[in-house]
């Protein structure tokens, strides 16, 4: 099977209000820096197909894959989007090199949320309209919450140990330029808020970002064409547990281990602890925690107190500051995660595990593992 | 093949749920299309030239999307041109009767040609009588904008009420 690697990766953006450019214009600078770092590759010669990660109602305009193709250099050329996380939008482009349809595959998602004047009520679209929209509950946390409280309820995770991923992953993100939510805070000073919703306090709930991300795939036999130092894809899945709420697994990640299944069954990963960093979607606090679980890594309690994934330790967890940090660029998510992998790979570390989520009212996740 | 129909009160035997979209946004219109805008409120139309192949975008873009580098220049083109295409509607957005039919087509602005595959050009409505579009008699034909009063233009694309045949 030919191996896939990320050659180029560019974004513009992790503003919390991206004023002077439209959505189009941050596109096309995140793929023009994208195709600079792919050693200066012409994407109207040297990409066979483009892929675009984005959502309609996170955009404002209907059938918005439309827009997809020409910010990036795809005007004409073939293209399809992915109404989903950025890192399924990756699992595909990996799929048309694996196949043989393409060498070259542009991945590409992006978000604007300051442009959406009513975002919970854009959020609550995606919840059944039938039943659980119409008991108007009153924020748009209310799932992320019942999920961390059953989190907690099985007794090993406390609060403080929400607070300290919060402090952990807020203080990393101040060696990271693309985290303007980043803060030198300690667990004490977290537990010192008020609940927004139990057990969340404002500082446990990662906070949307505009950001364009692009990411230039590209098959073994052409990626040392554009780039002496190539990130590999080893595996790479992505996984949906039941949509109906009750029916999904609250306490656990099970959308996040069925993903992890496949993509470690592709790379043959014996164990998470052998790789140097986890790159995991933890825009609520307690996500981190659980996804690492989903992750196969056991004790993860127990880990955390030790100070087993905080950065410089065993197994760094979001040492780049996740999205906590950085904040959650929406569809662009999971792009967002790997690229700090790809920047941490770059800076010397060998091998990384990148998990994300699709976010509210979705029991929908992706791994990708990856190596220098 | 018989059809049967559902009859109303079956219809009000089943429950529905009613809802209406909350989804309002704030587009950021950009580097580009702000200049454009700000353009339209002192009567000009502006548009961005590609410098490596000519091609003059109007609305304007930051980038070309054939060459895909940035665009360079601002340029201004005039606000007359020629109907390349056009339409009369005689139902509204919401799917009323109207009862005279919007016109509206596209406009090739000069200082294009007529050998130009792309050029700038805009969608908007055009002042002509239903009998124009129906025998097509208005293809080809120059037009120029009409402006709203200066004092009323907002830098909206609606400071331009719509083309009319010089």
């Amino acid at each position: 099977m030919e191996k896939v690697a990320v050659v180029g990766v560019g974004w513009y953006g992790f503003s919390p209000h991206v004023h002077d450019l439209s959505f189009r214009e941050m596109m096309f600078e995140a793929a023009s820096r994208a195709y600079y770092d792919a050693g200066g590759m012409d994407p109207r010669k040297d990409v066979d197909t483009f892929i675009s990660c984005q959502e309609d109602f996170w955009e404002g305009i209907s059938i918005s894959d439309e827009f997809a193709p020409d910010p990036i250099g795809g005007a004409m050329r073939p293209t399809m989007t992915v109404a989903g996380d950025g890192l399924q939008g990756v699992a595909h482009g990996v799929m048309q090199i694996t196949s043989g349809l393409a060498d070259v595959v542009v991945v590409e998602s992006h978000a604007k949320p300051s442009d959406i004047i009513t975002f919970s009520d854009v959020v609550k679209l995606s919840e059944d309209p039938i039943y659980v929209r119409s008991a108007k509950v009153p924020n748009i946390h209310f799932v992320a919450a019942l999920d961390a409280t059953k989190f907690l309820s099985r007794g090993k995770a406390t609060r403080a140990d929400l607070a300290e991923v919060v402090s952990k992953n807020k203080s990393a993100g101040l060696s990271s330029s693309k985290a303007p939510y980043a803060a030198r805070i300690d667990k004490d000073y977290v537990l010192s808020q008020d609940y927004v919703l139990t057990p969340f306090t404002r500082l446990d709930i990662a906070q949307p970002v505009d950001a364009a991300i692009v990411v230039v795939l590209a098959s073994e036999t052409v990626a040392r064409r554009f780039s002496d130092t190539p990130i590999w894809i080893h595996g790479i899945g992505f996984a949906t547990d039941s949509s109906n709420l009750e029916l999904a697994t609250l306490g656990e990640a099970r959308y996040m281990r069925l993903a992890a299944e496949r993509a470690y069954l592709m790379a043959g990963v014996e164990s998470p602890l052998k790789f140097r960093g986890i790159f995991v979607d933890d825009r609520y606090s307690h996500k981190e925690l659980e996804h690492l679980e989903a992750l196969g890594i056991t004790d993860v309690v127990e880990k955390l107190r030790e100070g087993y994934f905080h950065p410089g330790s065993y197994l760094p967890v979001n040492p780049k500051g996740g999205l906590l940090a950085k904040g959650y660029p929406l569809e662009a998510s999971g792009l967002s995660l790997l690229l700090d992998a790809v920047e941490y790979m770059r800076e010397g570390e060998e091998s990384a595990i990148v998990g994300s989520w699709r976010g509210f009212f979705t029991f929908t996740g992706s791994v990708a593992v990856m190596s220098r | 093949m018989t059809v049967h129909p559902l009859k109303e009160e079956d219809l009000k035997r089943h429950p529905v749920v009613e809802d209406k979209p909350k989804a309002r946004y704030s587009y950021t219109a950009g580097q580009a299309l702000s200049v454009f805008l700000n353009g339209l409120k002192e009567g000009k139309i502006l548009g961005r030239k590609c410098t490596k192949c000519g091609r003059i975008y109007v609305p304007p873009r930051m980038y070309c999307e054939d060459c895909f580098v940035p665009t360079s220049l601002w340029v201004e083109v005039k606000d007359e041109g020629v109907v390349m295409t056009a339409v009369a509607s005689f139902i509204s957005w919401t799917r009323e009767r109207l009862d005279h039919p919007e016109i509206v087509g596209t406009i090739r602005l000069f200082p294009s040609t007529a050998r130009d595959y792309v050029y700038p050009g805009l969608f908007h409505r055009i002042c002509c009588s239903y009998e124009d579009v129906r025998n097509m008699t208005i293809f080809g034909k120059i037009v120029k904008a009409r402006w709203k009063p200066r004092e009323e233009r907002t830098g909206s694309i609606n400071d331009i009420e719509c083309f009319e045949v010089v």
